[in-house]
């Protein structure tokens, strides 16, 4: 098994070394590197910008091109969060605790060049995790019917809504509303348009790059606008040569490197349990393991260390069920499914047999590719430094434009574009209500294929719901739902005396 | 207390989502409508439940930027008006403009200047680079 592993890694090696496939991964990177840093701008958003860009891409570089973007933007939040004290991207939140720290007492360089390391470390591992867990993922899932996909999803769905950001049940309804959003337009069985009102613009459905930009692009510089106050930057003023560690950091930050990639992995095997929550996890398991556990928050390389290393592996690690499954963990997966799916490749258990390049193409690719970001992010780091002083009044109306022309060009019509100013100012309203929207995006992709395994499970059944519990492994699927969605209420009810306060948090 | 309401409205809306629909196609549709409407119900219990402490607690933040959101929201229309009747060179040089100028901070020389540059870089690469198609000047106002 070793030996076929290796052989389609050397295989997809020879994919990711083509020279136009290179380029995509290192554009990729570089971009995601630069919106990372950058406050204000989001993975989500430069990917579904640069959706549009990719339909006219062979399906590999556009793969590689949009997965580089979303491992380039963990690099340069880094930089953010440690130097800044801004965590641009969630997972980052937890890093600034003990990272801004260090910069203050002048160790921030340190921080850095240790966070690289720790990342790429964190990040070889995904990929083995990748390389050995996905053929087998694979193989067990080339058996399955309509009825196992079906509760497949249902547990998909219900973990990447409950264990996101926010009230579980608040999750809950947002991935409802996307399902419903996602079955606009014409019917696929039927040929019946539904939900149109006459409009024709609306039979091909919503225009999943107009969804992404309204949600994550104009909501995002609606809640940003004027409220993105300037951080003090005198302390961002680091050096190639402050970020040599001392051998007592490298030793100090060696085991923590060790049980973050564990942790980061652990949870990327939890369907919906991304990276946000393997950064916290990790912070506290080295808050337990410390012999100084008061001293966290004070600029503690462990506290800065461990969590990068379980974000970064974990972010590997959630591409597992996206490309062996077709399950997406989060916003970012079903973008890149969405990806997929608008070349005509259609995700599931049969991509890595029928489509071997893409798969061992993008995990040959994230080697090269996190390469690539030490390379670019140790040497250069005063470049990055200097982008982070760029105002906010200049980036977002240049973002403006480029979610505007995105989503002309994805079918070259202004229709969409409309779509975006539309979902801007829904997914605005929804943000002050506490309702996080990337639960929707999950829903939307999957949608239409959870209904047609549905419809399909229903045939095979003549409409008997009994199918889905006497099927062995569709049970387990079913039984692990209900688990899922009782150990949440249980923890509620668990946690409601200590604390009340439910409040909705704008995120 | 605006999030109850809007709850209310939530689920009203999503009642409507779920009975006019056709049997078959619909059925998808109807099913998740009544979950959601179900959901918005318990939320919105939740919400009266919990008022006391979170009456303050509204859908607008503390000091609302009405000019930076109708900045932002008249860019991308003016994209959509002036890129129907003008093409991308007009289009770009409204939205950047309309939309830099929501900043607090900014003045008119510097939203000029930046929309003016955009507006080279946008047309260089869409239209010359990846050669969009999508005119830079015309004139078909319809």
């Amino acid at each position: 098994m070793i030996y076929t592993a290796l052989s389609n890694l050397w295989f997809g090696f020879g994919v990711a070394l083509e020279p136009q496939n290179l380029m995509w991964c290192f554009a990729g990177v570089l971009i995601g590197n630069l919106v990372g840093v950058l406050p204000g701008m989001g993975p989500l958003a430069t990917i579904s910008m640069m959706l549009p860009l990719t339909f006219a891409m062979k399906p590999v570089g556009a793969v590689l091109l949009l997965a580089g973007i979303m491992y380039g933007a963990q690099y340069g939040g880094a930089i953010c969060s440690i130097l800044l004290n801004l965590p641009c991207h969630p997972p980052h939140a937890i890093t600034c605790l003990d990272g801004y720290p260090m910069t203050k007492q002048g160790r921030g360089g340190v921080a850095l060049s240790l966070t690289v390391m720790a990342s790429f470390i964190g990040a070889s591992w995904g990929i083995v995790e990748m390389i050995f867990l996905s053929p087998v993922l694979v193989s067990l899932a080339l058996d399955f019917g309509p009825t196992e996909i079906c509760s497949l999803m249902l547990l998909g769905l219900l973990g990447g809504s409950t264990l996101a950001k926010g009230p579980a049940i608040k999750g809950v309804c947002m991935t409802i509303f996307g399902l419903l959003l996602g079955s606009i337009g014409v019917d696929v069985q039927t040929g019946i348009d539904r939900f149109t009102f006459g409009v024709s613009e609306l039979y091909d459905g919503i225009e999943l790059v107009a969804l992404a930009l309204g949600f994550f692009g104009v909501a995002e510089f609606m809640l940003n606008i004027n409220s993105l106050d300037a951080k003090s930057r005198t302390y961002s003023n680091v050096g190639f040569r402050d970020m040599r560690p001392t051998r007592q950091d490298i030793r100090r930050s060696f085991f923590p490197m060790i049980r973050g990639t564990l942790t980061g992995s652990l949870c990327a095997l939890i369907p919906g349990a991304g990276p946000t929550i393997a950064s916290f996890v990790a912070y506290s398991v080295e808050k337990k393991v410390s012999k100084t556990p008061e001293r966290f928050g004070t600029g503690m390389i462990e506290g800065v260390v461990g969590p990068e290393t379980s974000t970064h592996s974990s972010v590997q690690g959630d591409f597992i069920p996206t490309m062996s499954l077709g399950i997406p963990g989060d916003a970012v997966m079903a973008l890149l499914l969405g990806a997929l799916m608008i070349q005509g490749i259609v995700p599931g258990p049969q991509l890595i047999g029928e489509h071997p390049d893409i798969f061992w193409g993008l995990v040959a690719s994230f080697w090269l590719g996190n390469i690539l970001l030490v390379v670019l992010n140790v040497p250069l780091i005063g470049i990055w430094v200097k982008l982070l002083t760029i105002p906010y009044r200049y980036l977002y109306p240049s973002a403006l434009f480029f979610v505007c022309i995105g989503v002309y060009s994805a079918k070259n019509s202004f229709f969409p574009v409309g779509e975006v100013m539309v979902f801007g100012v829904l997914g605005y309203l929804l943000n002050r209500l506490g309702f996080h929207p990337a639960p929707i995006l999950l829903g939307y992709v999957l949608g239409p294929r959870f209904e047609e395994n549905f419809g399909r499970a229903m045939l095979i059944s003549r409409g008997s719901f009994e199918i889905f519990i006497t099927r062995p492994i569709s049970a387990i699927f079913v039984v692990a739902s209900i688990l899922l969605v009782g150990s949440q209420i249980w923890m509620r009810r668990k946690r409601r005396p200590a604390a009340t306060r439910d409040t909705p948090h704008p995120a | 207390m605006t999030t109850i309401g809007l709850s209310f409205a939530w689920v009203g809306r999503t009642y409507g989502f779920g009975t006019t629909m056709r049997p078959g196609p619909g059925f998808m549709p109807t099913a998740l409508g009544v979950v959601l409407a179900i959901l918005g119900l318990v939320i919105t219990i939740g919400a009266l439940n919990a008022t006391e402490d979170q009456a303050e607690e509204s859908i607008l933040p503390a000091n609302p930027s009405w000019r930076g959101w109708a900045c932002i929201l008249g860019g991308i229309l003016a994209f959509m008006i002036f890129g129907k009747i003008g093409g991308l060179l007009p289009a770009a040089f409204s939205c950047v403009f309309i939309s830099a100028s929501g900043d607090r901070a900014a003045t008119l020389k510097g939203s000029l200047l930046l929309a003016a540059a955009i507006t080279l870089f946008g047309a260089l690469l869409f239209s010359v680079v990846l050669q969009m198609p999508i005119p830079l000047l015309q004139w078909s106002p319809s």
